[in-house]
Parts: C-alpha cells; sequence; structure tokens
C-alpha cells in the first residue's frame, strides 16, 4: 500500500479533450442561437413575440409533464414511458367532462368552480393510475435488470395508447373552447389572450405548491432521502413502499394538471398525442438535468421556446417539418456531452 | 403395443448414431420443411382461432423480420444494449436499395448499370444487381450503425436507450423531408411519396441461359416462391453468422459485456470497440434485411419507419428470448405472423362467433405491449430462454448507477 501514495497521472486523453470540446461546442451553440434569435427579433419583431408567448404557454404545459418524468427518474431511475400517456388520458377525460358538464358557452363564476372541479377530478384521475400502474408493472421489476422496467413501462404506454384508442376512436377528440380568448394586454402589436394567461396562472401555483412539498414536508424529506439511497432510507424507519407510490402519485396528478390545460388550451386531444409530448417533455427533463425539479420547468420552457420559434420565424429557419429532429438532436447532444443537464444537478435533493 | 416396441427400438438406434450426425438431424429437417413449405402449405389443416396456415407471401415478410430481430438480438440479447432505435438501420438499408436499384437518380447520374435485372438496358438512375445492392446496404447501415455508435455507447442503461430513440425518431424525418435537403433542392428519399419502383432481386438472361437460373423473380413463374427460398437463404446466413459470433471470442465479450461491465472491463475487455461492433454486427444484419424487404416490396416509404417497428422488433427478441437465437426466430416469425395475417384472423373468428364488429389489426400495438409488459413481469427470459440470460434475470445483476457516465471505464 506504500506505493500508492503517488497519484499516477491519468493515462487516457480522451476525458482531458472532451473536457475542452464540450464547453468550447456548447459555446458556440448557444452563441449561434442568440445570433438566430436576435436576427429574426429585428427582421420581424411582432411575429417573434407572438411565437415567444406561445413557447411561453406551451413551455409551462411540457414543464408539468417533464416534473412527472423528473420526480418519477429521481426516485427510481426509471425512464416512466408511459408517463405521456396518462397525461393524453388526463386530456381525454377533460374532453369527456367538457362535453358532458355542457360547459360551452358559460362563463363567470360557474365556469371557474366548474373548472376547479374538473382539475380536482382529472389530477386524482391520473395520480389512480401512475400509482396503478407503479403497482402492477414496475414494483415486482424492482431487483431485475434495469432494462426490464424499461421494457415493461414501453409496454404499458402502448396499453394505455390502445385504451385511448378503444375509448375514443384514432380522430383526434376536439375539446369544446370554455377559456375566454379576449386580450390581456398587447405586446408589439400582438395580443395576449386570456387563455394563455390562464394556463400560467395553474402553473405557477401547481409548481409553488410542489416545491413547498418536496421541500418542507415530512413527505418531501422522505421522497428526497428514498431518492438518494434507497436501502438506507428504509433502515431509517421510511416506508420505502409508500414513498415511491406517493412519487408516482405527484407525478400522475401533475400530468392530470398537464392534461386539463392541454385539452382547454388546444382543445384536441389525440390518442398517441401523449407518446409525442411525453419524448419532448422528456427531452425538456433531461436539458434541465433529469431529477432536477427546478430544472425539469427550465427545461420545458427552452424547449417549446425552441419549438414555437422553429416552426414559425423566417430567417434561417429549418421550419416546422424538422422541429422533431432538432428536439431530439438536443437530447442526443445534451446526454452525450452534458449528461448533467443545464442545472447540473441529479436529484431532487436541489429541490 | 408392437408398434410402441418398434418406435423404442428405433429410438435405441438412433442414439447409436454418432453425435455428429443426430446435432444436426433437428435444424436439417426443420430448414427441410421451412423450404418445401410451398409445397405443402395448401395440404395443411386449419389451425382453431388462427384460421389457415400463412401464405407464402406472408412467409417472406415473416422471414425478413426474423433477420431483423436476429440483428436486434445480437444488439439487445448478446450485449445487453437496448437499442429503441433499430428501425433506423432497416430505413438505412432499404433507402440504400432504392438508391441504388431504382429510376430515383435519374436526373443526376444519367444511366448506370451494373448487372441489372428486370428493367430495360437504358433505364436512367442507378441500377446495381440486386445481390451487390444487399452487399452495399449491409456494409453501408454497418458504418451508419458505427456512426451511431461512437458517440452514444458511452452512455449507459436508459440513457443509451433514449438516444437510440432519438435516432430512430430522426431517420423517417429525414425520409420524409429528404426531398429538397437544406432547401438545396437536392432530393435524397423523394420525401413523403417514397422511392419506387425498386428493381426486383433475379439473376439476369446471361445466367438464366446458362445455368437455367431465374432471370427476373417479378416475371417468373412462382416468382413469390423464389422470394421466399432467396429470404430464407439470407435468413440461413443470418443465422449462421449470429451463432458464429456467439461462440467467436467477440461474442464472449459481449456476454461479458451485458453481464458485468466492470468486471469485463477489469479483464481486459475493450468495452468501447465491443459495443460498437455489436452495433455494426447489429446494423449489418438489419440493412440486409431492409434492402431485401425494399426489394421486394419494391419500393420504399417513409411510413414504414415508425418508433412502433422498433418496438415490434423488440418484443419478437423478448418474447422469444434475449440472446437465444432459436427463441428470437420462433418469436420473430410469430409476432410477424400475428401482424400480417394473425390479428385478422383471430379477428374475423372472434366477430363472428361473437357477432361483434371488433377491428382487432387495429389495436396490434396494445396487443404488443400486453405481450411486453407479460414476459417482463412473468418470464423476462422470453419463451426459449438462452440458459445463461435466464439465470441473470433470476439472479439478479448488479447494475451501477447511471450517474457517473463521465467515469465509464473505456
Amino acid at each position: 500500500m506504500v506505493t500508492q501514495a503517488r497519484r499516477l497521472p491519468v493515462p487516457t486523453f480522451s476525458g482531458r479533450l472532451l473536457d475542452y470540446v464540450t464547453p468550447a461546442f456548447g459555446t458556440l451553440l448557444v452563441v449561434l442561437l442568440l445570433v438566430w434569435l436576435g436576427v429574426n427579433l429585428i427582421k420581424t419583431p411582432a411575429e417573434f413575440y407572438r411565437l415567444f408567448l406561445i413557447g411561453l404557454t406551451n413551455g409551462a404545459i411540457y414543464g408539468l409533464v417533464a416534473l412527472g418524468y423528473s420526480l418519477v427518474y429521481g426516485i427510481l431511475e426509471l425512464i416512466n414511458f408511459a408517463h405521456g400517456d396518462v397525461f393524453m388520458l388526463g386530456g381525454m377525460l377533460v374532453a369527456t367532462m367538457v362535453a358532458s358538464f355542457g360547459l360551452a358557452g358559460d362563463s363567470g363564476i360557474f365556469l371557474w368552480s366548474m373548472i376547479l372541479l374538473m382539475l380536482v377530478i382529472v389530477m386524482a384521475f391520473c395520480a389512480a393510475i401512475n400509482t396503478t400502474i407503479e403497482l402492477v408493472a414496475y414494483r415486482r421489476l424492482r431487483h431485475a435488470p434495469r432494462l426490464a422496467p424499461l421494457i415493461t413501462a414501453i409496454g404499458m404506454s402502448f396499453i394505455l395508447q390502445n385504451i385511448a384508442l378503444v375509448w375514443k376512436g384514432a380522430r383526434p377528440t376536439s375539446v369544446d373552447s370554455i377559456l375566454p380568448r379576449g386580450e390581456v394586454f398587447t405586446i408589439g402589436g400582438v395580443a395576449y389572450t386570456w387563455d394563455k394567461l390562464i394556463v400560467l396562472l395553474f402553473t405557477v401555483p401547481v409548481l409553488i405548491v410542489l416545491m413547498l412539498l418536496v421541500q418542507r414536508t415530512r413527505q418531501g424529506k422522505a421522497m428526497r432521502a428514498t431518492a438518494q439511497d434507497r436501502d438506507a432510507s428504509a433502515m431509517m424507519g421510511i416506508n420505502v413502499n409508500r414513498t415511491i407510490s406517493f412519487t408516482f402519485f405527484l407525478a400522475g396528478a401533475l400530468a392530470g394538471a398537464a392534461g386539463l390545460l392541454y385539452a382547454l388550451y388546444i382543445t384536441n386531444v389525440r390518442y398517441d398525442e401523449g407518446f409525442r409530448l411525453g419524448l419532448i417533455a422528456f427531452t425538456a427533463a433531461v436539458v434541465g438535468g433529469i431529477g432536477n425539479l427546478p430544472g425539469a420547468v427550465l427545461g420545458g420552457l427552452v424547449i417549446a421556446m425552441i419549438e414555437s420559434f422553429n416552426n414559425g420565424l423566417g430567417w434561417a429557419t429549418p421550419g416546422s417539418d424538422w422541429t422533431q429532429s432538432i428536439i431530439f438532436a438536443i437530447l442526443i447532444i445534451i446526454l452525450v456531452f452534458r449528461p448533467e443537464g443545464l442545472l447540473g444537478e441529479r436529484t431532487p435533493e436541489g429541490g | 403395443m408392437s408398434e410402441l416396441l418398434r418406435l423404442d427400438v428405433l429410438r435405441t438406434q438412433w442414439n447409436r448414431l454418432p453425435r455428429r450426425v443426430r446435432a444436426p438431424a433437428f435444424p436439417a429437417l426443420v430448414i427441410l420443411l421451412a423450404f418445401l413449405y410451398p409445397y405443402y402449405r395448401e395440404y395443411l389443416p386449419d389451425i382453431p382461432l388462427f384460421g389457415a396456415f400463412p401464405t407464402v407471401d406472408t412467409a417472406v415478410t415473416m422471414t425478413i423480420f426474423i433477420m431483423m430481430a436476429i440483428g436486434l438480438n445480437i444488439v439487445v440479447g448478446y450485449a445487453g444494449l437496448l437499442d429503441l432505435g433499430y428501425v433506423a438501420f432497416y430505413a438505412v438499408g432499404a433507402y440504400t436499395a432504392a438508391w441504388f436499384a431504382s429510376p430515383h437518380f435519374s436526373e443526376s447520374v444519367g444511366s448506370k448499370h451494373f448487372g441489372s435485372v428486370g428493367v430495360n438496358p437504358d433505364a436512367a438512375g442507378f441500377h446495381v444487381s440486386i445481390w451487390i445492392v444487399i452487399f452495399i446496404a449491409a456494409i453501408f447501415t454497418a458504418i451508419i450503425g458505427v456512426l451511431i455508435g461512437l458517440p452514444t455507447l458511452r452512455l449507459r442503461g436508459d440513457y443509451l436507450a433514449i438516444v437510440t430513440l432519438g435516432f430512430g425518431e430522426i431517420m423517417p424525418q429525414i425520409a420524409r423531408n429528404g426531398d429538397n435537403l437544406f432547401s438545396t433542392g437536392f432530393n435524397l428519399t423523394n420525401g413523403a411519396q417514397g422511392i419506387n419502383p425498386i428493381d426486383p432481386p433475379g439473376f439476369g438472361d446471361t445466367l438464366e441461359r446458362w445455368f437455367g437460373l431465374p432471370s427476373d423473380y417479378l416475371t417468373a413463374e412462382n416468382g413469390i416462391n423464389l422470394f421466399y427460398w432467396t429470404a430464407l437463404v439470407l435468413l440461413l446466413f443470418t443465422v449462421f453468422c449470429s451463432v458464429r459470433l456467439r461462440d467467436s471470442r467477440l461474442g464472449r465479450a459481449w456476454i461479458a459485456i451485458r453481464e458485468d461491465e466492470i468486471a469485463a472491463a477489469a479483464m481486459g475487455v475493450p468495452l468501447m470497440r465491443t459495443k460498437t461492433w455489436a452495433y455494426a454486427a447489429g446494423a449489418f444484419f438489419g440493412g440486409i434485411a431492409g434492402a431485401y424487404y425494399a426489394s421486394f416490396k419494391s419500393g420504399t416509404f417513409p411510413d414504414d419507419f415508425f418508433f412502433n417497428i422498433s418496438i415490434f422488433i423488440l418484443c419478437m427478441v423478448i418474447l422469444g428470448g434475449m440472446g437465444n437465437v432459436w427463441g428470437v426466430i420462433l418469436g420473430g416469425g410469430f409476432l410477424a405472423y400475428l401482424n400480417q395475417e394473425g390479428l385478422g384472423n383471430i379477428g374475423a373468428e372472434i366477430n363472428d362467433t361473437f357477432g361483434t364488429n371488433i377491428d382487432v389489426p387495429l389495436y396490434q400495438f396494445g396487443i404488443f405491449g400486453v405481450i411486453l409488459v407479460l414476459v417482463m413481469l412473468f418470464k423476462p427470459e422470453g419463451l426459449i430462454p438462452s440458459t445463461r440470460r435466464k439465470m441473470e434475470f433470476e439472479e439478479g445483476v448488479e447494475e451501477p448507477y447511471l450517474y457517473d457516465v463521465r467515469g465509464a471505464p473505456e
């Protein structure tokens, strides 16, 4: 053991090379992005504001879904592929409720209390689905090789999609437009409409409650402990199974809230929408740093902005045909060069 | 009684034969039966619920999908790397066939022929013999596999799965939007219309005159049988390579990595190189299958390469038994059959019996999802498990956390 006193230099060069390449590459990308945005802002300011507002609204929804991925990944290190489909089922339920409550054309206190009621119902519904999935499909596999629960998650995703297919058919289910769409204020000649503001007004309190829950409550502490070390927390008297169930419950509730906002704002839901949006939201979670809760929201905003600007801007823009490819390219680049994401934390400890 | 006795005698006699005669007897019988399938198919009785045996046309598709499943099995089953974007390799193979054996590049290259079959001798575009095209496609796809693998294989487990999924989603989008790449007007993939017609396989007029080989499968008598037999030959080649690879030094390195990456690295297995070879080998067979399938369907379309197909092929590997070639053949054949004919037949049967009107094939992916979940929960080693893989699933494999992606030994 004496010979170990002197530390030998690491013989491989690849790690050090990457240390130089990554920041340079990252800086270059960010500079290019800023130039692209700047030129477009000068050329077509109105279009830029409009897309920014769309991105902001979508980002809130992506962030809510991404939080679900991040929570579950933080605690189980499992990519819950079925999460996007839970969100989609929530949207479907909202579509059904809006139609059966006959909310089209209503307004005032009645409408808002009904929307709040729907929010509670859909959050409970999605939370129940998500918890059931964990119980049925993931719990048995907790000690299996990691690929096993991942494959099960993909299977569950397909099952949920097909449940929606049986329930609503293959065409998009349209939701009656019940949110007010008048303008709140005008920025650079572009109206900021109420429906967009409402999405934010719902998202922000949900996020604050979630942060408080994870940061300040006993249950939140148990979650953070379980995420850090499952065995050690079991030894400290934490009911690990219940904590994991609770995490899935929370993630499902967030997906439900996102489902409500999505259904009311976009006004149609399709059975495979959850999978598509789920992948985008997962990318958002990775961009922000998976397991990091503020990171998930930040990632959601970033991805939604990129999507929105790419769909609409005119100068040197690949256009909406390539949006999906760009998002996945970002995912790949982040995973390869900076797997810890923008904010650089990997557990919900950072809160 | 006497009959039973005679069977007994037969068995004793059989057991006396040397092992090298007995061992290949069963595979040889299966291969023989497979080759003769077009001749006795019509005499086979209907199976309850499933209906008639698959047509030869379906059998070709089944064979091709089995090939892909075996290719994916190298990546997922041997090396234990979850690849959710295998369809990308299939797409690359199919589009390579389309570039080199169709009128697609007629404007840019004029008329370039090399052993072309079934087309006018001065038809425009690249027209290369399909046998060469399959080879080119396999090599090209393997190169793409290496290119995708090099940056991503440092990642472990589920991160790798997500990255491959990303590539699997990007590829069809390139295929769909590739008719005007970067607004330069360069038409690589002909966009949503896809590329067709692709030249059929065949041996050309000269070989037909000399050896009686069919000149062109499309116009030949019983052409579908020719397609089937060729697919079988390609499948045999794939199976042979797969089995030999598994038992080779490289194959043992794959299995070592699958079981314990760190121990394998400590034993001197070069992780990156070994994993990249797994990717290249898997992609190679995906390319062969893709090119042949494109030639069989005589066209290739971006809608054929959705994420669902990756999962479909993964489902074959998992149902059959990860790591076991025979299991994968069975799983692949069965699922491809279900997809092509089986579900339709079963649906018709159910609707007849109960007077319902359910479109069963519409829910195919829900059914595959159920299969994935049930297999993983109750028999994660698959229907015909490889003994080794079974042990891993029963005892559990300690896999390190994903955190130290950077620290992965290379």
